[in-house]
């Protein structure tokens, strides 16, 4: 009781810290906390920035909004193109100019007015039964007929699917892409759903063939920080980067943005650029097995069969608009019924 | 109005949708969803049924071997979240799991490939573990029906010659129907609520389905929609509760039930019946979850973390249980005090916020909560100069706010529950006596329902360390509860990390079981 109450004390009187102090920055995340702890130690280290976390999974974009003025929040930070572009759109964040943001990001990864930056790449990539013959992939060849009853995939709602099939509209137009929804999911193994992870491990217990995953699941997998089964899992696949019909491999982003209101706007900024410097960017190439946004920053050895990465050319923004449609898409197909 | 306020901000949101919206939703996801949504309450209100009447009839009524014990064992499946369960056993039984590899290296199997069992992530996985996890909840009703009301009824039943079987089906399964109805309600509308273990089996119920609308289409109007559509189905439920209760009519001063022996085949079957939803819905899961967070202990060790986030569970789920019993005990005193359309209607909606999913409750507290913490931050500052920033938000405050809107419906109801049995006629005799109502009520009513209140309050408690989306969306800064630290960890597809948080979860909610089974037994 004493433990609790004193850490209700304590969360109000560091809710009224908070706004006091500057040497302090507030980080909204839908990003697992696990995963930039890492990184935002190493900045506090070098910086002396305290950095306060929230890590919102969902409903970022809701409460920073429904917060208004009084928001606290500095940094917002999703790990899905989508979800960046929508904090911009609903007029949450504030444009920045940083000419070592700039310097450090290809024109492609961040918003020509300064509201978004993204911070790794991830690529969507296949995982395929070890003993399986491939030598290249393309989405479009999930929908073939040779691949029934054996493709296993999370659910079509999930933001990393939505933003597969969004691409595939970018590229083909929505027809086609209601097409191929429609013949991919007559090729599932199994109802649509779970984790990444678990196409590896439905690989390895026989319960389908391929799959699509992220490529930083791999790593994770092969690190053995997930503990010896997963690198059992990991064992029982192959890795292909499958690619688009006359593109690259699809690819989607962390990001972060200013917030409207950020009470210390230059922390926030600060950190943002410390987020795309050599030194971060190594450790989410080899904490997170991510690929780097700053281009000339290596990937993890871990990954290394899967780093001639050729990233498909189309815009974020696009593939960002075309989100509800991909989902409605996946809806009118019963992706996941 | 606490509980209004967030329904109505739904309702609101709601209004804000596009036309366009709701014909996509009615052609391509509420049929599904509908669909889906009555066979998992069908499936899993039939076992739930089933399962907890049999169960507290024999535990009530009959004597067998291990009677004593299951009569507190049978609860403890209260203590593990379905989202547990659901992971749980999706590693349990998966196809390199223990489970799967024990049968294949025992029918000579080498592969998964040669043989393996269905998939767990399916509509029946997802009804019996469903089922498995919640008939406590119609168990523990009937069973306090057949304990103390009971007695004479079945004992006349047996004087005109019935035996246990018969008994059973043609006098008590009559008089426990109410109960049955009370407790297969509250686990219906569990099963309606979860997110997690239904998403995770791959099942799309109308919580999942409006849960992804708002997500992944970033469509609050259309998830509100689809919520409010929602409400109707629960408001089903709770009438369905409310007629169950209404027949529900104690006979103060009821024999106590003597029980009957069995024997032979018949003794051991009960025990059998008894040991199974015990060994599935609780020994099972948490066997797993004690090897999973013992290897994880010696893979990565303890986090520091991890007891202050156990610390902020118990508290804020103390703290909230303390107001919602306390806010249950001034409704239904008034309720009962000064009988009215107003009071009863009070009642009743504050039932409401029980029906809500917890995302969705969680989105329309959210505005209600961000609106008085912008007032009172520009107050502060017209009248201090000084912003306090988000009070509310901000102090966690937000959490008992969600927490008590939310299972505010089980304090009313089980106090009320607890109240039915106090025959008007003692009321009357108070008055009689010159008290006044405040007096009667807590001269009367209060002692009398104590055991009653100690129920309610522990079942409050075990869900607010459960409950999830509310408390990912309304807490402050660095603040993690265990349920928050496990879900990030599930989110990222590290469940292993997550194995010691589940199973403190669990080991909290064996606890509240334990007060509950002894207060039970008096």
């Amino acid at each position: 009781m004493r433990v609790g109450l004193s850490g209700l004390i304590g969360a109000v009187l560091a809710a009224q810290a908070v706004a006091a102090s500057a040497q302090e920055l507030n980080l909204y995340t839908t990003r697992e906390p696990n995963l930039i702890e890492p990184l935002l130690a190493s900045f506090s280290e070098s910086t002396g920035v305290k950095v306060n976390t929230i890590f919102l999974k969902d409903g970022l974009a809701e409460r920073v909004e429904q917060e208004g003025e009084a928001s606290p929040a500095d940094v917002l930070m999703t790990v899905d193109i989508g979800n960046l572009v929508d904090l911009v759109d609903r007029g949450l964040t504030q444009p920045v100019e940083s000419e070592a943001l700039a310097a450090a990001i290809p024109e492609n990864l961040r918003d020509k007015d300064g509201n978004w930056f993204a911070l790794s790449q991830r690529a969507r990539v296949l995982y395929a039964d070890k003993d399986l013959d491939l030598a290249s992939f393309t989405y479009e060849d999930l929908a073939k007929p040779e691949w029934q009853g054996k493709v296993c995939i999370r659910s079509g709602q999930h933001p990393y699917n939505v933003a597969l099939t969004a691409s595939y509209i970018v590229h083909h137009g929505e027809e086609a892409a209601k097409t191929w929804l429609e013949g991919v999911k007559a090729n599932l193994a199994r109802t649509a759903g779970g984790g990444d992870r678990d196409v590896a491990r439905d690989i390895m217990g026989g319960i389908c063939e391929i799959g699509i995953a992220n490529s930083y699941y791999v790593g994770l997998m092969r690190s053995g920080a997930g503990g010896p089964e997963q690198e059992e899992w990991v064992k029982a696949i192959k890795v292909v980067l499958p690619t688009f019909e006359g593109g690259g491999t699809q690819v989607n982003v962390s990001g972060a943005a200013v917030a409207k209101h950020a009470p210390n706007k230059d922390q926030a900024v600060q950190l943002l650029e410390y987020l795309v410097s050599d030194e971060a960017q190594k450790i989410y190439a080899e904490a997170n097995f991510e690929y780097p946004v700053k281009p000339g920053v290596a990937v993890s050895p871990v990954i290394e069969d899967i780093a001639d990465l050729n990233a498909d050319g189309t815009d974020l923004t696009e593939i960002a608009r075309q989100r509800k449609a991909a989902s409605e898409l996946a809806e009118a197909v019963g992706f996941d019924n | 109005m606490l509980v209004l306020l967030p329904v109505l901000a739904l309702g609101l949101f709601a209004l804000r949708g596009s036309p366009g919206l709701w014909a996509h939703l009615v052609s391509n996801v509420l049929p599904v969803a509908a669909r889906q949504t009555v066979i998992l309450l069908l499936g899993v209100g039939f076992i739930v049924a089933t399962l907890g009447t049999v169960t507290a009839w024999l535990v009530a009524a009959c004597d067998f071997p291990g009677r004593r014990i299951f009569g507190w064992a049978l609860l403890l499946p209260l203590a593990v979240p379905t989202y547990i369960v659901a992971y749980a056993y999706l590693d349990l039984l998966h196809p390199v799991g223990p489970v799967q590899g024990a049968i294949r290296g025992w029918l000579g199997y080498a592969s998964p490939r040669e043989f393996r069992l269905p998939d767990i992530r399916s509509m029946p996985g997802c009804i019996l573990l469903l089922g498995l996890v919640l008939y406590p909840y119609v168990y523990l009703p009937v069973r306090a029906l057949f304990a103390m009301q009971a007695g004479n009824l079945l004992d006349a039943g047996r004087t005109l010659g019935a035996g246990p079987v018969a008994t059973f089906l043609r006098v008590a399964i009559p008089l426990a129907r109410p109960a049955v109805a009370i407790g297969t309600a509250l686990a219906l509308m569990e099963a309606m609520n979860d997110i997690g273990a239904a998403e995770f089996l791959g099942v799309r119920t109308l919580t999942v389905s409006v849960y992804s609308t708002w997500i992944n289409r970033s469509d609050l109007p259309g998830a509100a929609q689809i919520a409010l559509a929602m409400l109707a189905i629960t408001m089903a439920l709770v009438m369905l509760e409310r007629r169950g209760r209404k027949r529900q009519r104690y006979a103060a001063g009821a024999q106590p039930l003597r029980r009957m022996r069995l024997r032979g085949w018949r003794a051991w079957g009960a025990t059998l019946v008894c040991a199974l939803p015990v060994a599935f819905g609780f020994a099972a899961p948490a066997w797993y979850l004690v090897g999973a967070a013992w290897a994880r202990y010696r893979f990565a060790g303890l986090s520091p973390r991890i007891l202050e986030e156990a610390g902020n569970t118990a508290f804020f789920a103390a703290l909230a249980t303390l107001v919602a019993l306390l806010l249950g005990l001034v409704v239904t005193g008034a309720a009962r005090m000064r009988p009215g359309r107003l009071t009863q209607t009070m009642a009743r909606l504050s039932t409401l916020g029980y029906a809500v999913p917890g995302t969705i409750l969680a989105i329309g507290l959210l505005p209600v909560i961000a609106l008085a913490d912008r007032q009172i931050a520009a107050a502060s500052q017209a009248l201090l100069g000084v912003g306090p920033g988000l009070l509310l938000l901000g102090s966690g405050a937000a959490l008992i706010y969600a927490y008590v809107a939310r299972f505010l419906a089980i304090a009313t109801g089980g106090i009320e529950a607890g109240l039915s049995r106090v025959p008007r006629s003692l009321d009357h005799v108070a008055r009689t006596l010159g008290r006044s109502p405040g007096q009667v009520f807590r001269e009367v009513h209060v002692p009398i329902s104590r055991p009653a209140l100690a129920a309610s309050g522990l079942l409050i408690f075990v869900d607010c360390v459960k409950e999830l989306p509310a408390t990912l969306l309304l807490r402050p800064l660095n603040f993690e509860t265990l349920s928050t630290h496990l879900y990030g960890e599930a989110a990222r597809g590290t469940y292993e990390d997550a194995a010691i948080a589940a199973l403190i979860i669990v080991a909290i909610g064996i606890l509240p079981v334990m007060v509950l089974a002894r207060t039970i037994r008096r």
